[in-house]
């Protein structure tokens, strides 16, 4: 993930308000370089929610239209999880050409991408990308965006959640010891290398707790994870993390120092 | 040949499906002697089959089941998270480029080749979704099946001893396993790729161009 992303996240992250989504999601399609960015919620009631740069008239219409019963995408997505490239949908029924031919006249664009996300209690969302290419150029763009992609869609749920939550407050994921011990090292320095030694754990396992603790924490990258987890008094840094049981890398030097 | 197939889309597999799950009644309860409920039909079943998992089977040329796994997002309700969290020290593993993979299933008289199809199927789920790892619980009597095919997860976690052992894994990706496991399966890397086109790739377009 490359240092522009990051401030995208960043700022997605600090996201109080709706309208602060939208500005992302037009920030981000930028970045992306394609022709359309959608984040779009649909509740199991049928209520949709959601932000993007489609024209405002290419999406009245579908709400109009109530395009969501036929819509490939919404239909395709729907209960998956794996992402999905739009030319892997049942475009074969009526209605779903001549959707697509009013789509494509929207400029919605020729090619799409979508992640579907289930969320927490049956929540369903999907976030995507389109624009207009060859085959080739989209299966590239793909491949070479698809974890960024991923991230941004969770990304963009985790903030939605937040905002419908904070109606119905939940309690945060407080994190595990070991993911405590993680990114207390990581605050105090140690690169991935040294923390893996200290806690006699693989870098693999290391990874799997980091990524744990960044999605916990809703940080784009560890570095960001690691201020937050400081910010909210989940790590203690300092003397009291240097007073920690065990050891860790140089604990042995430090000590003779003193 | 490999299937990837979504708990919902089962029922247009029946065959596959009804001897998927009483192959796993046999493993896990026959076999491994694991406390699993059995349903009439002799299907062994668990609440997360009720999650609309994601399957990769093997299926035999007659048409029945050979082997499987079944994968969920860990951002959702996962077995590892709701069952295991103790022998991973209370970590919740979620993270939306994180699968949980279960039930990893061998029907009587699978040979070594259907582990490591199966192997190859989770690597190309890997592949082509962007995950980057997957977490799951198995038993002692995994680990060797899982040396064998040259898949052995890093253990997060474990608890019980000698047979009885039960432990939390973590499997990564490496692109380069997948020569290995493509060779233990004895399978090419084309008709992997056509499996896995046949599940996820692009449907038939003829009558999409002519609609663009």
């Amino acid at each position: 993930m490359n240092g522009n992303l990051r401030r995208h996240l960043v700022t997605l992250e600090q996201a109080t308000e709706l309208s602060a989504l939208q500005d992302a999601s037009v920030q981000l399609r930028d970045y992306f370089g394609v022709a359309h960015l959608v984040y779009h919620w649909v509740s199991a009631d049928g209520e949709q929610y959601g932000c993007g740069t489609y024209p405002s008239a290419w999406i009245e219409h579908y709400l109009e239209q109530d395009y969501l019963r036929i819509d490939p995408v919404v239909i395709g997505c729907f209960q998956r999880f794996h992402p999905v490239d739009w030319k892997a949908l049942d475009w074969s029924t009526k209605s779903a050409i001549a959707f697509r031919a009013e789509a494509v006249q929207a400029g919605v664009g020729n090619q799409g991408y979508s992640i579907p996300i289930r969320g927490p209690r049956g929540q369903f969302a999907m976030f995507s990308v389109s624009d207009n290419g060859t085959d080739q150029d989209w299966a590239e763009f793909t491949q070479k965006h698809r974890r960024d992609l991923i991230l941004c869609a969770h990304s963009f749920n985790q903030r939605a959640l937040e905002f419908e939550t904070r109606r119905m407050p939940e309690p945060v994921k407080p994190l595990s010891g070991r993911e405590i011990d993680v990114m207390t090292y990581l605050a105090m320095g140690y690169s991935r290398g040294q923390v893996a030694q200290t806690l006699q754990i693989s870098e693999h396992t290391l990874r799997a707790y980091v990524e744990s603790a960044r999605f916990k924490l809703g940080a784009s990258n560890t570095m960001h994870a690691v201020a937050r987890a400081v910010a909210e008094g989940l790590i203690v840094m300092g003397g009291a993390a240097r007073n920690a049981r065990g050891a860790w890398p140089g604990r042995g030097d430090v000590e003779a120092a003193q | 040949m490999l299937k990837y197939i979504y708990g919902s889309d089962l029922k247009s597999h029946p065959v596959l499906a009804d001897t998927m799950f009483r192959d796993r009644a046999w493993q896990f309860r026959e076999r491994l002697g694991w406390e699993v409920s059995v349903d009439a039909q002799g299907h062994e079943r668990d609440e997360y089959d009720d999650e609309d998992p994601l399957y990769v089977i093997w299926q035999r040329p007659d048409g029945r089941h050979g082997g499987s796994m079944r994968f969920l997002p860990t951002t959702g309700r996962t077995m590892v998270n709701d069952h295991f969290s103790e022998l991973t020290g209370g970590v919740v593993i979620s993270s939306p480029l994180i699968w949980e993979s279960t039930r990893f299933c061998l029907s009587p008289g699978a040979d070594s080749r259907v582990a490591a199809a199966l192997m190859l199927g989770g690597g190309e789920l890997m592949r082509g979704f962007g995950v980057t790892q997957f977490v799951g619980v198995f038993d002692a009597r995994m680990v060797r099946i899982y040396r064998m095919i040259g898949s052995s997860p890093d253990v997060l976690g474990s608890s019980g001893r000698g047979r009885d052992r039960i432990s939390v894994g973590l499997w990564n990706y490496d692109p380069a396993d997948r020569v290995k496991v493509l060779q233990r399966a004895g399978l090419s890397s084309v008709v992997s790729e056509h499996w896995y086109a046949r599940a996820f790739g692009a449907k038939p377009t003829k009558r999409l161009r002519k609609a663009a």
